[in-house]
């Protein structure tokens, strides 16, 4: 009985096996956190993915081989993100991974992919991905350092030297808090306050009157996301407080201005990419054509406004069709690899990748444009 | 000085938030002595349904009603789908059942609704009122009000009110208020739709203020416990009172210490005054069943 069992098993297995090859279609593995306490990085993430394999699958694939998909939720949770890294591998035998929406879980995917040789593009902050160096692993977000870098720059060139923070103490307000402590001093910049609030906080006032009344502050940053930076916002209005405010990229979305409330917001400066500013792009702009075919397909797929987020997932994405599109055996993971590390200047929504062996984030400041309120909409900074 | 009254202004703000949250856990608590863990999520979904009625086009004061009605309809339905079917379980196992429901709603309303983060207007507008120097927004006076109504309505219906004491009677001796003819399956069936509704009532008042989106829930019910627990479970003085206390003790460390120690100071103070009155400011005195 049991022999029997084995057997028909095993010729389950290999006829599972058969079918497989005789499709000949690329094997795509994506985990991301769609729900849980990361649900609005992950579902962006996940709903622009679905949509991208759609699309490219109407079209007839990459040469001719259409993309099977295999999207797992790891909800937040890097233990459930490293089994999906394995199942996706070893059951799933895909050929590239995309995913880990949080820094924790790209830190579990990560390990198994370097293991066991799979190219994997994360769509998490951290510098720590991809410095140093890992031979598969490469992402596409910007670096929390580098919005840090992007702000000062133009704190520098609006003369102003005494910052004061407040940021949230979720992971990634602690990590920016962390990042901007360690490069103002490069910008001339000094942090003159350094307040804290919980990412629950529903009242900031006590940490601003302190700021406020800390000699010479001339600007407030609040790196930070969920509903915080929109209470920073308006209680920086509530308590009259006059100075320029700047947030991170982890808000940049029209649906921020909303919470924030458009009076509030009026001036405030982020660091964002040209996903926000679609509608104004001029169309000798080289994103303009990948920004509004993604924002315009997003939103007649979901009737939802992209976000940063899904655009990381975009751009994650097209690369990775690019790199298969071009690798030597569509098949083999060792030449996708290679072929993503050759990519240059590849345009995506947030900015322009060329990947080299020393660079596997291959953006620069000139990723991020500066963006201002005005009149209740992005506007970029001149 | 300036900055004490802004630093109190913050404080009673958030401490009349943490008060009307507190006020929902005293009904349940008062009929069953179990401690509701899903009084957040009722907080979530008075903020949820209001702001999805409302941007569906319904009138604020009407989409509030609403979602309050829903919120008690929930409240009624996990009382008799979760609670009524595990009655003589001992409260401890009601407790983890309040525990899974929580969850569920919550991943529910991820479901129906959406992860986003939302808010609808505030009820005077956004202009700050001041006062020599300090300001304060209009809508925290509303959640002020709110929590102010709440507590006299609930010490109105536990002190004056037949059905108050019948509640309370419920929680005291089960078998001896069915006795003198407490039909305690309605009591309960009225506690919980009463619970869902003040928390509905408190997630209309707050949204404005703290935004609301579907995981809101679990840290309002922590803060809301911490209070209740500050000013005595089951007493609505305590509730309001402990809210107040812990918003305050939150804004003035974060003004005159540091925002970083904020928390930990408050629930500092909260260990020290429960170690000298382990039931807290205004706890009952102890009356052991026998």
């Amino acid at each position: 009985m049991l022999t029997k069992t084995t057997t028909a098993l095993v010729t389950l297995a290999a006829l599972g096996a058969l079918s497989g090859a005789a499709q000949a279609e690329i094997r795509l593995g994506v985990s991301v956190s769609a729900t849980g306490p990361a649900a609005f990085l992950g579902d962006p993430e996940a709903k622009t993915i679905e949509m991208l394999v759609e699309q490219l699958n109407e079209k007839g694939g990459i040469n001719g081989e259409k993309v099977a998909l295999t999207l797992y939720d790891d909800g937040g949770d890097p233990n459930k993100a490293r089994t999906f890294a394995t199942r996706l591998i070893e059951d799933d035998e895909v050929v590239a991974i995309i995913g880990g929406s949080t820094t924790g879980t790209t830190m579990s995917i990560l390990s198994v992919a370097e293991g066991e040789g799979i190219p994997f593009i994360s769509l998490a902050g951290a510098i720590s991905i991809i410095d140093p160096v890992r031979e598969y692993v490469f992402k596409t977000p910007h670096t929390d350092r580098m919005a840090c870098e992007k702000i000062f720059t133009d704190m520098q060139a609006q003369g102003i030297s005494k910052v004061g923070m407040i940021s949230g103490t979720d992971g990634f307000g602690a990590s920016m808090q962390a990042q901007c402590k360690e490069v103002a001093g490069d910008y001339g910049v000094e942090i003159v306050a350094d307040e804290t609030y919980g990412p629950q906080d529903a009242d900031m006032t006590p940490q601003l009157t302190r700021i406020r009344n800390t000699d010479g502050v001339q600007a407030v940053l609040n790196p930070g996301f969920g509903q915080g930076p929109a209470i920073v916002t308006r209680n920086v209005a509530q308590l009259g407080f006059d100075v320029p405010l700047y947030q991170s990229h982890g808000v940049a979305s029209n649906a921020f201005i909303e919470l924030a409330g458009a009076d509030s917001a009026e001036g405030l400066r982020l660091p964002g990419t040209a996903l926000l500013i679609a509608d104004s792009l001029s169309e000798d702009d080289p994103q303009y054509e990948v920004v509004t075919s993604y924002t315009k397909a997003f939103k007649a797929a979901y009737n939802q406004e992209v976000s940063t987020f899904g655009g990381y997932a975009h751009d994650a994405f097209a690369l990775m069709a690019d790199a298969i599109s071009r690798a030597d055996d569509a098949e083999d993971p060792e030449a996708i690899r290679d072929a993503l590390e050759k990519t240059s200047g590849f345009v995506g929504t947030t900015g322009t990748y060329s990947f080299s062996p020393e660079d596997h984030l291959g953006l620069d400041l000139s990723a991020f444009r500066m963006l201002e309120v005005k009149d209740g909409g992005w506007q970029p900074v001149e | 000085m300036d900055a004490l009254l802004q630093f109190l202004f913050s404080g009673l703000t958030v401490g009349a938030v943490y008060a009307l949250v507190a006020l929902g856990f005293t009904i349940i608590y008062n009929a069953s002595d179990v401690v509701n863990f899903a009084q957040g999520e009722f907080v979530m979904l008075g903020g949820m349904i209001t702001v999805f009625a409302f941007d569906a086009g319904v009138p604020l004061p009407l989409a509030a009603v609403v979602a309050i009605l829903v919120t008690a309809a929930i409240g009624v339905a996990l009382n008799k789908l979760a609670i009524e079917p595990a009655r003589g379980a001992p409260v401890v196992s009601l407790i983890i059942i309040t525990i899974g429901a929580s969850i569920l709603i919550r991943g529910a309303t991820q479901l129906v609704f959406d992860k986003q983060l939302h808010r609808f207007p505030a009820f005077s507008g956004d202009d700050p009122i001041r006062v020599l120097g300090a300001t304060i927004l209009p809508q925290s006076l509303w959640v002020i009000g709110g929590a102010l109504a709440v507590f006299v309505g609930l010490w109105v219906f536990f002190t004056r009110t037949l059905t108050g004491k019948a509640v309370l009677a419920t929680a005291n001796n089960r078998i001896a208020a069915q006795l003198v003819g407490i039909n305690t399956g309605w009591i309960m069936t009225l506690s919980f739709g009463l619970s869902a509704a003040i928390g509905a009532f408190a997630g209309v008042l707050v949204t404005p203020i703290t935004l609301v989106s579907y995981d809101v829930g679990v840290a309002l019910a922590l803060k809301g416990f911490a209070a209740a627990m500050l000013g005595g479970m089951g007493n609505p003085k305590g509730a309001l009172v402990g809210g107040l206390l812990l918003g305050c003790l939150e804004a003035m460390t974060a003004g005159y210490v540091s925002s970083q120690y904020k928390e930990a100071v408050a629930f500092i103070v909260i260990l020290a005054v429960l170690f000298v009155m382990p039931r807290g400011l205004f706890g009952a005195k102890t009356t052991e069943r026998v």
